[in-house]
């Protein structure tokens, strides 16, 4: 029931519009179904499915707009779900932003999100994928503790103005920790596809237990500025911080690092070295993603940062406005353009450097510089003439991506990974940096 | 599992109660909540649990958020549903439904036992739960003046456009504010012979305040000073009994926005100004407004039971607090100064309730005891582990659609036990910066090493307030930091911080706690410089 398809959720809409006596109306109708596993200690934990569906209707009189939600759907709760938003709506303080729903657009569809062997994926089979990562954990003498998720889910908004637009996708992630007994060793892997097909969780919580027995016996350096290699598992999770800042209005209030002195915007600067290619593409074959945004405007392959120049930033319909140009929606999937090297290629090249495997619990320092700290875990390793020669104790790094980019030396393969926090997918290189910042040792494993 | 409910409550702008508040009467809806629990629980143990309980719960939110002159965004939510939880074949299982009709309820009941059953098959250890007598029929509500759900939202919106305009008449550029209040009407029973009908309202005002200087491209903002509290809508009633002096007015249990709006204005605009640290050793001076933070972080979490023993090693993190630790009671967390008490119970907290999501009444234990690890935080499920022969009462899920497990109480640093007011401790304070207001934190997996930031900084030099500073961060390790407590102020500077939002498990799970500290000062402290140029 969750999943409606393209029709369903368009007659379903279609009559929640018939009920509005508003100026304008608009209504966003989504609904998932999820199945996930949880793991530690080498023994299931949690086991759950969760389905949902709800509406949400938003009423406009002139520029007074109110919104209202509910999860039932016969005739009589659609009426009371329209009815509870037009009497809010009438309330409202007027909001002088408020922009006009958009009439029809031209957004295509994007079959390549949906894998119907993801949305298939039964109890069953979620138990049998952890239980080969706990076979090879067992197999390596470790401990896994992990989380299998996988969620299929579509949306779907019509307005009075005619706007119709649906989508659905599937997803499904996977993370496993593995820590030795006497807990000096301890490693990682997370990856995240539509296809299930291609999620391996043995080979995963191979890499995890290889990290976790290569990390043991670490040493204490002292901490400074390094070359570091950041694997794509760490390099997405310090990047995907970067992106919020790609917004035109927070730049031009003269409030993120892409604001300049003086109230200008960095658009057209070279702000990163020109190695760095980033854009979004929802009809990328690897990464496929939602074609329109939650006012409906179509979303297409857009460049954000090309040979390291600030190529656009994101424009909301009414800074747009404001602005006199065209509006932009800000970046939606990740994709940073890589090299042939392999991540051996990467070590081979380095005199002296670092390896990363991963990082954790990242925070903003300073927005004016976008300077984040955090700390590396899960497998640390100190490169000298080419070879990874020992593991060395996690520090901590105060850092700022886009110093960062500036500082690339060399990029990797491209890989689809995800952030370890967010859980969204990105296509990201494992990438080589000049003088990353550590600040501090930590005992932590 | 069901559906999570969404949809608006039937409240006007304008301040009609809820329709929701029928089940705030317990007269009649109670005992029908009653019978619904009862055919969970029937249904339960005829199907083969050995022990079942069941949550009725609707969660009302209500979020008013503004920007400058202007209202962006008025929402209320509510959820309303059944979770049962049951133990069979020694398993537990859990299934959730948004029917809330006795034939809904005895089909989740079912299919609980059923997921029970299936986990079972690959079950290592069978759930030992510790004991738990039955309450009968009780009753339990925040102790609230008013009700924040029925004050007119236009009175909610006045309020914020003024603070608003204050903050845009005394120079910021740019303010965001907003007002967040939530209620959690439960009702829990179990085959323990409980239960127990509770009616728990939250409530959080704040804002940030911006500051832009266009020629230097430089900017800085400061949060408010306000604290999120287990109470209704008097929280914004702050009379001088509430105000705590010094360089900038803070507040103990009522807040006073207007004021603290005035305050940040004057204090951003001195932030662009001020002194770039120089990094070093400092002597700390932590205000509880920015200390909260640093306990929740790195003494709170890592007495977390499942940490310690390793179920959150893939998502929130392990502990360097191990049971050997516990066992040899000798392990000096921190200086004898240092005593550390988990609670569920203070009046005012986000923690307080009185009796936790598996029917347990809620208690005040010792977690650190004159500086030395004494206990962890434990639910039925867990006692054991530790010798106990009950919870500690600190269950929860944040919603009926989730499983409880165990979350934070309260976790406080209790006041000096000899008197020291602030102005002392800053006069004893040779080279030191006074900390004020939570900022940017992080600390690593199993909470050794740790950074926090702040809202304003203030240099110390021979025992006086120098000036302002900024850039300002400090790293330590835990048990250094903890053992580097050289004084703490008495209890007539004891406050409340905490947050909505503290995060664990997968799928992960928001819990709302809070953490009560005086003024207190930690020696020789690294503090690093921030300030990077792109």
């Amino acid at each position: 029931m969750a999943i409606l398809t393209k029709e369903e959720a368009k007659a379903l809409l279609a009559k929640v519009m018939a009920f509005s006596k508003a100026e304008e109306c608009e209504a966003r109708l989504s609904g998932s179904e999820q199945g996930n596993i949880r793991y530690a200690l080498n023994a299931v934990s949690t086991a759950g499915d969760v389905s949902t569906l709800s509406l949400f209707v938003s009423s406009t009189y002139g520029k007074k707009t109110a919104s209202a939600s509910i999860n039932e759907f016969d005739d009589a709760s659609l009426e009371k779900v329209v009815r509870r938003a037009e009497e809010l709506a009438r309330l409202a303080p007027d909001n002088p932003e408020r922009m006009p729903a958009l009439g029809p657009q031209d957004i295509k569809d994007n079959p390549a999100q949906f894998i119907n062997s993801t949305a298939a994926l039964t109890p069953e089979k979620r138990a049998e994928m952890v239980g080969q990562s706990i076979k090879a954990a067992k197999e390596a003498k470790l401990e896994a503790a992990g989380f299998l998720v996988n969620t299929s889910g579509f949306s779907a908004m019509m307005n009075s103005k005619g706007l119709y637009a649906y989508d659905k996708s599937t997803n499904v992630n996977f993370s496993v920790t593995t820590r030795n007994a006497d807990g000096t060793g301890s490693g990682y892997a997370a990856k995240g596809f539509n296809d299930v097909n291609k999620m391996d969780t043995l080979a995963a919580t191979k890499v995890a237990a290889s990290k976790a027995n290569g990390s043991v016996g670490a040493k204490a350096i002292e901490p400074g500025k390094y070359t570091v290699i950041l694997e794509p598992l760490a390099a997405a999770y310090i990047m995907e911080n970067m992106f919020g800042g790609f917004d035109a209005r927070s730049a031009d209030e003269g409030r993120n690092y892409m604001s300049k002195p003086g109230g200008a915007n960095r658009l057209g600067e070279q702000l990163f070295d020109e190695k760095v290619n980033i854009y979004s593409d929802p009809f990328h074959p690897d990464l496929p993603g939602s074609t329109w945004t939650g006012e409906g405007q179509p979303v297409n392959k857009m460049h954000w940062v090309e040979k390291g120049v600030v190529k656009n930033l994101g424009y909301s319909r009414y800074w747009a406005q404001r602005k006199n140009v065209a509006a932009v929606p800000g970046p939606s999937n990740i994709i940073m353009d890589g090299t042939n090297a392999s991540l051996e290629d990467l070590i081979k090249g380095t005199e002296k450097g670092i390896l990363v495997s991963r990082f954790w619990y990242i925070r903003l320092v300073d927005a004016q510089s976008m300077l984040l700290t955090g700390l590396t875990r899960d497998g640390t390793y100190y490169i000298e003439n080419g070879q990874i020669k020992y593991p060395i104790k996690n520090m901590r790094f105060n850092e700022s991506p886009v110093i960062m980019l500036n500082n690339v030396d060399a990029l990797g393969r491209q890989e689809r990974t995800i952030g370890t926090e967010s859980g969204r997918s990105l296509l990201i290189p494992a990438m080589r940096i000049r003088d990353f910042t550590f600040t501090s040792l930590s005992d932590a494993v | 599992m069901g559906a999570g409910a969404m949809f608006l409550p039937d409240f006007s702008l304008f301040g009609r109660s809820v329709d929701a508040a029928e089940l705030l009467n317990p007269g009649p809806d109670a005992a029908f909540k009653k019978q619904l629990a009862d055919v969970a629980l029937t249904a339960a143990k005829a199907k083969g649990a050995s022990y079942a309980d069941v949550r009725i719960g609707r969660y009302l939110n209500q979020f008013i958020i503004t920007r400058e002159n202007r209202v962006q965004n008025i929402a209320n939510g509510e959820s309303y549903g059944v979770g049962i939880r049951v133990i069979a074949n020694g398993s537990w299982g859990f299934a959730a439904s948004n029917e809330v009709t006795k034939e809904a309820i005895a089909k989740t009941a079912e299919r609980a036992v059923a997921v029970a059953k299936a986990n079972a098959r690959i079950m290592t250890q069978p759930v030992q739960l510790a004991p738990q007598k039955g309450y009968g029929e009780v009753s339990w509500k925040t102790p609230i003046v008013t009700n924040a759900f029925e004050v007119p939202i236009k009175e909610k919106v006045d309020l914020l456009l003024a603070a608003n305009a204050l903050a845009m008449a005394g120079g910021a550029n740019f303010v965001n504010s907003q007002i967040l209040a939530i209620n959690e009407q439960k009702y829990f029973a179990s085959t323990d012979g409980s239960y127990i009908d509770q009616d728990i309202h939250r409530l959080f005002p704040s804002f940030n305040v911006t500051k832009v200087d266009r020629n230097s491209g430089k900017f800085e903002t400061r949060k408010a000073l306000s604290s999120p509290v287990g109470m209704g809508y008097e929280y914004l009633s702050a009379t001088d009994a509430d105000k705590v002096g010094g360089v900038v007015t803070r507040y103990k249990n009522r807040y006073d926005l207007m004021e603290d709006m005035k305050n940040a204005t004057a204090e951003v605009t001195q932030k662009i100004s001020a002194k770039s640290v120089e990094p070093g050793k400092y002597d700390l001076i932590l205000d509880p407004s920015h200390l909260w933070l640093t306990i929740h972080e790195s003494v709170a979490h890592p007495t977390e039971l499942d940490r310690v023993l390793g179920y959150e090693a893939n998502y929130a993190g392990t502990s360097f607090l191990t049971l050997d630790k516990l066992h040899s009671k000798n392990f000096q967390f921190g200086s004898k100064l240092v005593n550390i008490v988990a609670d569920k119970k203070q009046t005012g907290s986000l923690g307080a309730v009185g009796y936790d999501d598996e029917g347990v009444a809620t208690k005040t234990w010792d977690i650190i005891k004159d500086g030395v690890l004494v206990n962890f935080q434990a639910i039925r499920d867990q006692a054991h582990i530790l010798g106990m022969k009950e919870s500690h009462g600190c269950c929860y899920a944040q919603s009926w659609n989730d499983v409880q497990f165990q979350r934070m109480p309260n976790i406080s640093l209790q006041a000096g036990k000899t008197p020291l007011s602030v102005d002392d401790m800053i006069k004893n304070t040779e080279k030191g910066i006074y900390i004020i207001g939570d900022g940017s934190f992080s600390i690593d997996q199993q909470r050794y090493n740790f950074q926090f930031g702040g809202q304003t900084f203030y240099e110390i030099k021979n025992g006086r307030i120098a000036g302002m500073l900024k850039d300002v961060a400090y790293q330590a390790n835990t048990r250094e930091f903890w053992n580097s407590c050289t004084a703490i102020a008495d209890e007539k500077d004891y406050r409340l911080g905490g947050a909505f939002n503290d995060g664990k498990g997968q799928p992960g799970q928001s819990n709302a706690v809070s953490h009560g500290s005086s003024t207190t000062r930690f020696d020789g402290v690294n503090v690093i410089n921030t300030a990077r140029k792109i």
